[in-house]
């Protein structure tokens, strides 16, 4: 199988992650139930007249595409992916609110539009003029990884040698009353680095944007390489080691040989044993690291993690905010990400150093 | 293949209905909105009770219409395609929705924080449930399962995904299609873009008023061909070429020359092998706005010249489905195919001034070796398949 | 009706978000689409729907729009003689 790489990065996220060249060097702590992105200065990259309609998703997806895309130092792609769990539900919060509380009347498009869930991609491809493969991946916290495997068996199959993939999720009220309302999202706040022993149920919310170039050449900007990534729509905690395994082996990979495992944990004592369950047993001895208390939970979180894996794969570097345990490796080489959403939607994603 | 529609309850009933000229538009009964007298919609007449009822599930259990307009869909395709055990093989599922719990979300937006009684849906807003719930009724176990959402390609690209999967090796089976129910979010969405018709559509006609809204959903199953001999299994049809690609043109509108439809028509062509004089028959997205049949239209003209292919739109039968428009048109595609007869595109008068295409407006038969359907949506995203006899 | 056209001039820039562009900025005669303020066709939809709610006014079809959103000239003057509100 031909190698596929990321080339390049962007993210905005509840940490400062818009500036390449810095990497969790100043963590932002929250005390919360739900934690927003740090904005970056949409001024500087998005002009007012084509700003004026976007929704924050699209925003911050602009924000980070064009990071990414100037990283590779490339003016278009052949293709653009991008995996949401939600759309940009802003907008569609204040539509659906606006039908009820006007009756059906004095409606006005603009809402409507930035609902459609490809949006993003949609506009994205009309700033860069991509006439290419559009497609929007649109299933809960394995939107981005669908859009990943999208990605990586088009550039397999030479359809493509330049593609723009990243996931997005915004934050917003109704949503966030209404999950805590069952439970989904927690009660009571939390302070962010305690997260993992908050002890109760629920996440801590979050929202952000992150886009990659991916290629089946290597460019300079280069940062690591997809090896495989697999999705299960179930998969039960019992069954989680065989498949990891399984999934390992189909890329020649020994458990023993990851240098670092990059864990979705969300401080939701009903769903975290999933992880524990490899913490304890398969990856009791290699370094481990978490996230979701930089970003918060969202369905497209894991765009994070694989920034996240990226970031640490080309620096070389481990940031202590994200350390699980007291392991560590001299060099870092390959890094498995591996997260789900309340028992559902898992996935497994290899990375190399290269 | 499964599918149910305005005008059938399984891919039979959607033919007979098709060749005996019996449209399913009329106006609305199933959601009280107030411009009820100023549309017409393509409604599937089962109740949400009776699909339950249909699909074997409590009543009480918090199912969103797509979910379980799907779920029948799906569940039929499994059937219809001999599935003894949906797990004996790598099998995936890709639907294709838009609106997915939006129905329940608009009906419950304010009431969750009044009582508890509807908190079930409140996580059947995002897209990806109604599929989940479809793969668990199919008990679908540790499978690629996901949600394509490209608004009214959605189901097309679905099934350009999981054939592609296919040939990748990804996968051995994979049920491939899309759902979308009717509701209020949808029909004041497209009202205020003014292109919902107050009459019977009338695709590709000088004097169209713009769209009817429908509800569909449909699957179909495909299966590698390793899989079909170990089997020695009949096959309807094969998915021959797809393409999908960018109008970049504007956010709702497709451009004037139809850049996007173009594109993908010539991606499809190519993965397919096949000259454009190869088409027999194609089954156009023709949605009868103003916008979209001359975009369409005018991108057919560039791909054909002065040899368009027979052409109709079946959206005067069923309405405009959006995610799921794909997926009934991939099984009209293969009907036809199956029958050698071209569907007729009903209320088509008057050619528009712009050119001369003229629909096929009564039923033809004919002997069809490849049929291509478009599917274009919102994003500017544009995508087609082509679908042959023969491998 | 230079306080509608003022008032116009408000409601636009309001409705359309054109957070950048000052009352004084737009002449009564400048094109309010293409070249002069850039709006589109999904700017003259929030424009229909504008007319009906502020001003009573009802079109049927988007084409409709195009002569009377020429500029805030034509637009003030079809609602003086059109407006029921």
């Amino acid at each position: 199988m031909k190698p596929i790489y990321i080339n390049s990065i962007g993210s905005v996220s509840a940490q400062k992650t818009y500036n390449n060249r810095e990497f969790l060097t100043d963590v932002v702590s929250y005390f919360d139930t739900e934690i927003r992105v740090i904005d970056p200065d949409y001024k500087q990259f998005i002009p007012p007249a084509a700003a004026r309609r976007m929704a924050k998703g699209i925003k911050m997806s602009t924000v980070s595409s064009q990071i990414a895309m100037t990283e590779a130092g490339l003016e278009n792609v052949d293709a653009i992916i991008v995996g949401t769990g939600l759309g940009c539900i802003g907008d569609s919060e204040k539509f659906v609110s606006a039908i009820i509380d006007n009756n059906e009347q004095f409606l006005t498009p603009t809402r409507f539009i930035q609902s459609s869930h490809n949006t993003v991609a949609g506009q994205i491809a009309l700033g860069i003029g991509c006439k290419g493969h559009n497609f929007t991946f649109v299933h809960s916290s394995i939107s981005f990884e669908s859009a990943l495997m999208d990605s990586k068996m088009m550039l397999e199959n030479n359809e493509a040698e330049n593609i723009l993939v990243g996931g997005v999720d915004e934050l917003v009220s109704h949503h966030i009353d209404t999950h805590k309302l069952i439970g989904h999202i927690k009660k009571e706040p939390v302070a962010t680095k305690d997260l993992l022993q908050s002890g109760t149920k629920g996440m801590i919310m979050g929202e952000g944007a992150s886009f990659f170039v991916l290629s089946n050449k290597k460019l300079p900007s280069c940062y690591a390489e997809l090896v495989a990534i697999s999705t299960y729509n179930t998969l039960s905690k019992e069954s989680l080691i065989a498949k990891v395994k399984s999934f390992l082996e189909e890329s020649k990979t020994l458990p023993e040989t990851i240098d670092l495992v990059i864990l979705g944990n969300n401080g939701d004592i009903e769903f975290d044993h999933y992880y524990d369950t490899l913490r304890n047993d398969l990856f009791k001895d290699t370094p481990q690291a978490y996230y979701k208390h930089l970003c918060g939970e969202f369905d497209t979180a894991s765009g994070f993690a694989f920034w996240l894996a990226n970031k640490i794969l080309k620096t070389q570097t481990v940031p202590e905010a994200v350390q699980l345990n007291q392991k560590s490796k001299p060099t870092t080489g390959t890094v498995l990400l591996y997260n789900q959403y309340r028992g559902e939607n898992h996935s497994l994603t290899l990375l190399r150093r290269c | 293949m499964g599918v149910l529609s305005a005008i059938g309850n399984t891919p039979e009933d959607n033919h007979a209905s098709l060749i005996s000229e019996k449209a399913g538009i009329s106006r609305i009964t199933k959601i009280d909105t107030i411009h009820k007298n100023e549309i017409m919609v393509g409604e599937i007449k089962a109740t949400n009770a009776e699909l339950k009822q249909q699909l074997g599930l409590s009543l009480d259990l918090p199912f969103s219409r797509t979910a379980l307009l799907g779920a029948v869909a799906a569940a039929q395709a499994i059937k219809s395609a001999h599935v003894q055990d949906i797990n004996d093989c790598r099998t995936g599922l890709i639907s294709g929705t838009t609106v997915g719990g939006m129905d329940k979300s608009e009906q419950y937006y304010y009431d969750y924080f009044q009582n508890d009684r509807h908190w079930g849906h409140i996580n059947g807003l995002h897209a990806g449930d109604s599929t989940q719930k479809i793969a668990a009724y199919l008990g679908l176990e540790e499978s690629l399962v996901t949600t394509i959402s490209t608004a009214c390609s959605s189901a097309a690209n679905a099934i350009m995904l999981g054939t592609r999967m296919i040939k990748s090796g990804l996968l051995d089976r994979v049920i491939v299609g899309g759902s979308d129910c009717l509701c209020k979010f949808t029909i004041n969405g497209f009202k205020t873009l003014m292109i919902l018709s107050d009459t019977h559509n009338t695709p590709f006609d000088e004097n169209r008023k713009g769209l009817n809204l429908g509800e569909a959903a449909a699957y179909l199953v495909l299966e590698s061909e390793e899989i079909v001999k170990r089997r020695n299994k009949d096959v309807l049809a094969y998915v021959k070429g797809y393409g999908n690609a960018n109008d970049a043109f504007h956010q709702t509108a497709s451009s004037d020359d139809g850049d996007g439809a173009v594109l993908a028509m010539e991606k499809a062509l190519k993965v397919a092998g096949l000259n454009k004089n190869d088409i027999d028959y194609i089954n156009a997205h023709g949605t009868a706005t103003p916008n979209n049949d001359l975009s369409e239209g005018r991108a057919l003209l560039r791909i054909f010249g002065k040899n368009v292919p027979v052409f109709s739109s079946t959206k005067a039968f069923t309405g405009h489905t959006l995610a799921a428009a794909g997926g009934i048109e991939a099984v009209y595609s293969v009907l036809a195919l199956q029958h050698n007869v071209i569907y007729p595109n009903l209320n088509f008068e008057t050619p528009m001034k712009e050119f001369d295409l003229i629909p096929q407006t009564q039923l033809k038969e004919k002997k069809l070796r490849t049929v291509l359907s478009n599917s274009f949506g919102f994003g500017g995203n544009c995508s087609t398949l082509i679908f042959s006899k023969e491998a | 009706m230079s306080e509608l056209k003022q008032e116009l001039k408000e409601k636009i820039i309001e409705q359309l978000n054109l957070e950048d562009i000052s009352v004084d900025e737009i002449a009564n005669d400048d094109p309010l689409f293409g070249q002069g303020l850039g709006l589109d066709s999904i700017d003259a939809l929030e424009l229909i729907v504008m007319l009906d709610k502020d001003y009573g006014i009802k079109l049927a079809d988007p084409k409709e729009g195009r002569k009377i959103f020429e500029s805030i000239n034509t637009m003030a003057a079809y609602i003086t003689a059109n407006r029921t509100t």
